[in-house]
């Protein structure tokens, strides 16, 4: 899915939050969103998926204004994994991976084979088959966030929009949803994710956008993105960027004195 | 995973209705044995007619028993299937129907209308929906702030009037005379002994509608489980969804405050149980939670006419003796089992 995101200006309580925001997403591509925080990420991903209604500006899927599309339409191309997701009873992982169907289906309508499909699908590609009975709310934090990975893909969207999704995962499960989301693109899936770790954006993402307090700093590929000078200039770090040609990555590093304390200890 | 079967459950709770619509009109002061009263029942069908059956059982099943049996579903059905509502608008397993404010301001309404000197049969009812309903009214209007409001507001804005209008009702209790206090307390206590006909033909339309919508919205809620914003992101409107459910929900629980007073414990244990057997999906626990709570106060309604026999006890009393040692049992469950939701 192609998205424009033309002039979006949003404020919560009277503090401005995007200003005149204009980010293009090409279809098909995985765009990753860095910046400091609180520097308009989620709330930009939040306007994409037609969640919030900005102040101004406007969003286009598709070449069609977000405001014309019903909610419930919007929910059957577009679908979201948030940093964290509360359940607040004891519904199991299949019952949750199935209300991704909700948008498809009118309201006193059943699922239809095709919609059980599109579930046992979800259930697959992140890997859940043997949990579809357990309770989400007894799962690990790696494994609650592939059951609402799941539930999104269940929406079966042509946009997948991220927000931190790994953040508080471990290492494996890090791996495990990036390498799961960018199978999935290579599929046709466009994505757009808010990604704190630098590094992960530079390895998963195709094109960067840095933001900055809620404006588009500079898009563009990571090494291009992710540069000394706009990393100093934005987060105030000083790091050290490695390319590694031969893994077509970049690497970077902060620079602290901490190793020299450590050796002073 | 240990849930059971909804056909099953479904299949006992309509076997515990029948055997309640039986209870219902057999016990009473007057006992009339279990085999006349289902033939007094049956007699009602139209291809069946026995004689002989005695007129005064007829009239005493006829006029006051089935009547109270009926009202006694709806109001327990409303109660329940409000609570379970509440539950699931809030996340919360403490939320009751009258979490908003309904009961203390049907008491309210009900003790003006009763120091006031109203003595006519409806004078009650009205007065406790006419304060229900502005109770709760209040609690929307300072909640609803463009368009959304937050459930902390909500529910902190209900306590806050639910001790105001407690605060309005003590007092009236206060200045009345011995007679109009007995009257108020009575009401307060909850029971069925003002059912009819006639009020059952006024609830009959309001609760049917409301729950219908509501069992209409039921995926709704369960999306709501997942937090307003991930519910967005499925295309359900949380303001929306908030909005007419809550309203539907207290509506039915105001007529039903209004026709047997503040009856406690149905909504908040009935969703409990239930949710417990059935699994948390609202399009399976909705129905459930309206036919327990409806055949749970009417069992607990037969106990209420008969444990003090010749006086009525006030059916609030039996279910909370029921509903609290139960609801702690439940309370203490989870915390040993290492979770507390």
């Amino acid at each position: 899915m192609k998205v424009k995101v033309d002039g979006l200006r949003f404020s919560y309580n009277g503090k401005s939050v995007l200003k005149d925001l204009d980010l293009p997403v090409r279809e098909g591509e995985f765009l990753g969103l860095v910046g400091p925080n609180g520097s308009g990420k989620t709330t930009l991903l939040k306007n994409i998926g037609g969640v919030l209604e900005p102040d101004n500006g406007t969003v286009y899927l598709d070449g069609e204004e977000i405001p014309r599309i019903p909610i419930k339409e919007i929910a059957t191309k577009v679908a979201a994994l948030q940093q964290e997701t509360t359940v607040g009873f004891d519904f199991t992982v299949r019952e949750v991976v199935e209300m991704g169907r909700f948008p498809h289906l009118d309201r006193f309508e059943r699922h239809s084979d095709g919609d059980l499909r599109a579930v046992e699908r979800a259930i697959d590609v992140t890997d859940l088959r043997d949990f579809t009975d357990r309770y989400v709310n007894q799962l690990s934090g790696g494994e609650k966030q592939r059951v609402f990975l799941a539930l999104a893909l269940a929406q079966e969207p042509d946009l997948l929009l991220l927000d931190e999704p790994t953040a508080s995962l471990d290492i494996n499960y890090q791996i495990k949803i990036m390498e799961t989301v960018k199978s999935l693109q290579s599929e046709g899936l466009t994505v757009v994710a808010a990604i704190h770790d630098l590094n992960l954006a530079a390895q998963y993402a195709d094109r960067v956008a840095l933001l900055c307090d809620g404006s588009v700093k500079i898009i563009g590929d990571p090494p291009e993105v992710l540069t000394r000078e706009n990393i100093a200039e934005v987060f105030g770090v000083e790091v050290e960027v490695e390319n590694s040609e031969a893994k077509g990555t970049i690497h970077i590093f902060p620079k602290t004195d901490s190793f020299r304390t450590r050796e002073v200890k | 995973m240990n849930r059971a079967k909804p056909k099953v459950t479904f299949l006992v709770l309509f076997v515990l209705l029948g055997f309640a619509l039986l209870a219902g009109v057999a016990i009473g002061p007057v006992g009339i044995p279990f085999g006349k009263s289902l033939l007094i029942l049956t007699n009602e069908l139209p291809w069946l007619n026995f004689s002989g059956l005695p007129g005064n059982f007829q009239t005493i099943v006829f006029d006051l028993r089935l009547p109270r049996v009926f009202t006694g579903l709806l109001v327990g059905g409303s109660l329940a299937l409000s609570g379970t509502v509440m539950q699931g608008i809030f996340r919360n397993p403490l939320a009751t129907p009258y979490i908003l404010g309904v009961a203390s301001g049907g008491s309210a309404g009900a003790a003006t209308v009763v120091v006031l000197g109203f003595t006519s049969n409806f004078a009650l009812p009205i007065g406790a929906l006419i304060g229900a309903l502005a109770a709760v009214t209040v609690v929307y209007r300072i909640s609803w702030s463009r368009g959304s409001s937050s459930s902390y507001t909500l529910i902190l804005a209900g306590v806050a009037l639910s001790s105001l209008f407690s605060a309005i009702t003590t007092a009236l209790i206060f200045v009345a005379g011995p007679y109009q206090q007995h009257r108020v307390l009575f009401w307060m206590m909850g029971g069925l002994w003002r059912s009819s006909w006639t009020l059952f033909k006024i609830l009959l339309p309001i609760v049917t509608v409301g729950a219908g919508i509501i069992f209409a919205w039921s995926r709704d809620l369960n999306a709501l489980a997942l937090g307003e914003s991930a519910a967005a992101h499925l295309g359900v409107k949380p303001e929306t969804v908030k909005k007419t459910l809550l309203g539907l929900a207290t509506a039915i629980t105001a007529v039903s405050v209004a026709a047997a007073g503040s009856i406690g414990f149905v909504g908040l244990v009935i969703p409990h149980i239930m949710r417990m057997i059935l699994g948390p999906d609202h399009r399976i626990l909705l129905p459930a939670a309206a036919l327990g709570g409806g055949v749970f106060l009417v069992y607990t309604d037969v106990m209420a006419k008969t444990i003090m026999q010749p006086v009525e006890m006030p059916v609030g009393v039996i279910t909370a003796f029921f509903g609290a040692p139960f609801f702690l049992y439940l309370l203490r469950k989870k915390i040993v089992g290492g979770r507390m939701r």
